[in-house]
């Protein structure tokens, strides 16, 4: 059945200016593919695109057996976007978690709410993936009580909760203290052992190296390179990936 | 004041309350409740981003805001007839009041949506939910620890607001004091025992609205 992901020729311009221009990518089911590239370079459209917060202008994306096709002019329906986006989980920069809910209540949300799974097999579930991501005591509190690494680790265990096929992240530490970072990525380098597809935008090469089974540099809304770890962030062949890391002082 | 003022105060404490309980608090909670899901819809018209609903928004909160109050309610009571529409007094009146309070609302009502950060509806959408769903659960939650302040605004102002019924003959609370006050000429004693009754209304309002403003505010870090 092929890859899991399917990106082909995906187009996005903001106010005329291409963002975007003609991304392919694919990546096998319980893989991780970590996205780098420069500032502007578009990873955020590109994982906001596989969830369809963002349209693209053209393009299409696969995730498992559910499939969008952008084309200019045409609009996408509501509900298929909705079925494309229930594929994927998403963990923002900055959480976005439901201030208002407790820690439990924004896990449960979505399966109770949205998926109308039974209340208590719900919470027995979201409890489980709390203790998963190291916050089983902290169900009852809001959000306001959590330190940065913990309110990530709630937004890890909201986007599981509505069990998707692939998990996105974007730059999920990179908002946090540096002593809060490795809590979040032990989190994801567990998610990662137990098989789960994961793209994920990070700086964090230590962890790219670690845990990624591709690497795909993206600059100026293109791929520019792609490959192992091995290869592109230890001998990269392209002057552009070359000079971002050495930027990054990561220079192979 | 005399024995026999307070004799009359005294007696008329009872049919005032009367005018209370029976003319003035259900105008308020009939005008409020109606006045603010007409706020909401208007609100979400506004909000639509479709041409139409939002210019019809628009220019009905720009009609309630640039008009006084009592000739709303004139128009409805008085001017409806010549078109062939009569409406009996209460029913004129809550009328009004409701469409006076969905203008004014509708804006803070706006306001206090827009004022959720977009990243929620955002992450609604990640979660599964459609547009009803996100503003249900999650956008007008938490819109309306920002609205709650100034629509406790809006109640007080529309509890006093509803005096201006007893001019098309409401029996309420203001309309009361004059049916008792005017055979005896006890203005200054009757008027204030009203006085009085709508304050009370008012504080136990503002008491009220302290402890809802506890309770929203609850979720977030102090
Ligand atoms: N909603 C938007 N409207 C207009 N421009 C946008 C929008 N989102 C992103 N952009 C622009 O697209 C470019 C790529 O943004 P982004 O995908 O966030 O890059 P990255 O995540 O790699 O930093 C930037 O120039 C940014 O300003
Ligand atoms: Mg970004």
């Amino acid at each position: 059945m092929g890859p899991l992901l399917q990106v082909r020729g995906l187009r996005k311009a903001f106010d005329g200016h291409e963002v975007l221009r003609g991304i392919d990518a694919d990546a096998e089911a319980g893989t991780v593919t970590v996205l780098i590239g420069p500032s502007g370079s578009g990873k955020t459209t590109v994982l906001r695109s596989l969830n369809v917060l963002e349209v693209p202008d053209a393009g299409s994306i696969r995730i498992g057996d559910v499939g969008l096709d952008f084309a200019p002019g045409h609009r996408v329906g509501k509900r298929a976007a909705a079925r494309l986006r229930a594929q994927s989980g998403m963990v923002f920069q900055n959480h976005n978690l439901f201030p208002h809910l407790t820690v439990l209540g924004n896990v449960m949300e979505g399966p109770v709410v949205v998926q109308r799974r039974p209340r208590e097999e719900a919470r027995a579930d979201a409890l489980a993936l709390l203790e998963r991501v190291g916050l089983s005591d902290k169900a009852e509190q809001f959000p306001f009580q959590l330190s940065g690494g913990q309110q990530q680790r709630v937004g890890i265990a909201r986007a599981l909760a509505i069990r998707p096929e692939l998990m996105l992240f974007d730059e999920p530490t990179s908002a946090l203290d540096p002593e809060l970072v490795g809590e979040v990525l032990a989190v994801m380098r567990d998610l990662a052992t137990e098989g789960w597809t994961m793209v994920v935008v990070t700086h964090e090469m230590r962890f790219a190296r670690q845990v990624a089974d591709q690497v795909l540099f993206l600059d100026g809304g293109v791929i520019v390179e792609r490959g192992a770890p091995s290869a592109v962030l230890e001998q990269p062949r392209q002057e552009r990936t070359r000079r971002f890391l050495r930027l990054l002082g990561e220079a192979g | 004041m005399d024995a026999g003022t307070w004799e009359l105060v005294r007696a008329a404490l009872g049919p005032l309350l009367a005018g209370l309980v029976y003319g003035t608090i259900p105008l308020t909670a009939i005008s409020f409740t109606a006045g603010l899901a007409l706020a909401l819809a208007v609100a979400l018209m506004r909000l639509s981003g479709i041409a139409p609903l939002a210019a019809i928004a628009r220019f009905y909160v720009s009609v309630i805001r640039g008009t006084p109050l009592l000739l709303q309610l004139f128009i409805i009571y008085y001017g409806l007839p010549s078109l062939g529409v009569t409406i009996d007094p209460f029913p004129s009146a809550c009328i009004a009041l409701t469409l006076n309070v969905g203008g004014y609302a509708s804006e803070v009502v706006r306001a206090a949506i827009l004022a959720v950060p977009k990243g929620q509806t955002e992450a609604a959408l990640t979660v599964g939910m459609g547009y009803a769903t996100t503003m249900r659960r999650i956008v007008l939650p938490q819109a309306s620890r920002v609205a709650v302040p100034p629509l406790s605004n809006t109640l007080i102002a529309l509890v006093k607001d509803t005096s201006l019924a007893s001019t098309i003959q409401v029996t309420e609370l203001l309309r009361k004091a004059q049916e008792l006050a005017a055979p005896t000429f006890e203005f200054f004693a009757l008027y204030g025992v009203a006085a009085l009754y709508y304050w009370i209304v008012c504080l136990v309002l503002s008491f009220s609205q302290a402890r809802v403003e506890t309770r929203l505010n609850r979720y977030v870090a102090r």
